[in-house]
């Protein structure tokens, strides 16, 4: 139905796919997230260096060294036979943020991990989701040995916009993970057209 | 500025350091200066240098086709087109993959344990001999399909 054929044969499958993004800062618990709803796999690919900020990659010494490698998780999820989520967590570099571009395009939307003993970690990424109009909630790991903060209080911690959920899960449990991707689904339903919010200079 | 920078010709500031490979105006038969620096292990890169598999490509001819999540199927053969252009077992590998089932360019970059990026490239020379098809992901960049997203829901209760 809404797929897009790049070929006028007709395919005898009709599968679709979605992709969810899973973004925080590193060690926030990305890959356990990922893992714990669906069969993880690495991926990694080589880009060339030119793409990518130049200040940051000292090549200093290694002039010809073209490429360099981004290495990050997916899992995928087949919720029917004909349709298919795919989950990216997002290589935690900020110099890697050309991939987000690409990660974040067409994507359902996305989950933003926070650490409340670093909770700064997670600002670029809000602002990354925010700036985009991508539809995203922050789901607070509660790790253990941690103080439990309300979600309210990470809420104003991280000013974010009243419509945008907050939860407190352990990324290590199924149930939890899948709870988060179901209530990322429903505040995307209930967004409505995406309006990006002017592209701040 | 230290006095190994003053080469005679070009800013070096140019962000292309390949261009140091280019040979400037220099006698051909002049001895090669010994290389400075020696890498040794992963600093050296693969031993077969990963691109060479795409010989030298970077990008695929049709660069939006190939999303993360763009899934590709074998094609049927087409009588009609000339003969198989000459495959690399690497091609081989992604045609096997994606036979029993449509795979996304992420799986495949996974499973065949390639970059995306080379996989991209190799996928760009299967679709122009119409080797496979591709199917590109939903379209989410207008309304969300709400009819989509609450199969999504129910597909992710009942997991």
């Amino acid at each position: 139905m809404a797929s897009e054929l790049s070929d006028a044969s007709p395919s005898p499958w009709r599968v679709r796919a979605l992709k969810i993004l899973v973004a925080g800062g590193f060690g926030a618990g990305k890959t356990t997230l990922v893992g714990a709803v669906s069969e993880i796999r690495p991926l990694r690919t080589e880009e060339q260096l030119s793409e990518l900020g130049r200040p940051v990659d000292d090549t200093t010494g290694v002039e010809a060294k073209r490429t360099t490698t981004v290495a990050m998780d997916f899992g995928r999820i087949d919720l029917r036979p004909d349709l298919a989520l795919y989950l990216f967590g997002t290589p935690g570099q900020d110099r890697f943020w050309f991939l987000w571009d690409e990660l974040a395009q067409g994507s359902l939307g996305a989950v933003v991990l926070a650490d409340t003993r670093r909770l700064a970690d997670c600002f670029p990424s809000v602002d990354f989701f925010e700036q985009r109009g991508i539809p995203f909630l922050v789901a607070v790991n509660c790790f253990e040995g941690t103080e439990v903060y309300a979600p309210d209080d990470v809420r104003a911690a991280l000013d974010l916009d009243p419509l945008v959920p907050v939860l407190l899960c352990d990324a290590r449990r199924r149930e939890d993970g899948k709870a988060l991707l179901i209530r990322l689904v429903e505040h995307a339903a209930g967004l409505g057209p995406r309006t990006p919010a002017a592209v701040r200079p | 500025m230290s006095t190994e920078d003053a080469a005679p010709d070009g800013p070096l500031e140019d962000d292309a350091p390949a261009e140091a490979e280019a040979p400037a105006p220099v006698d051909d038969f002049a001895p090669k200066p010994p290389v400075e620096t020696v890498w040794f292990d992963d600093e050296a890169g693969p031993v077969v240098r990963l691109f060479s598999m795409t010989r030298g490509r970077t990008r695929p001819a049709d660069e939006g086709l190939f999303d993360l999540i763009s899934l590709i199927t074998v094609a049927e053969p087409d009588p009609e087109r000339g003969p198989v252009p000459d495959l690399d077992p690497e091609h081989h590998s992604i045609l096997s993959l994606c036979r029993s089932e449509p795979l996304s360019v992420a799986e495949l970059g996974s499973y065949t344990d390639l970059p995306v990026s080379v996989v991209r490239v190799l996928l760009g020379d299967l679709h122009e001999a119409a080797l496979i098809s591709v199917t590109r992901p939903v379209p989410l960049s207008g309304l969300p399909d709400e009819r989509l997203l609450r199969d999504v829901i129910n597909g992710l209760r009942a997991l």
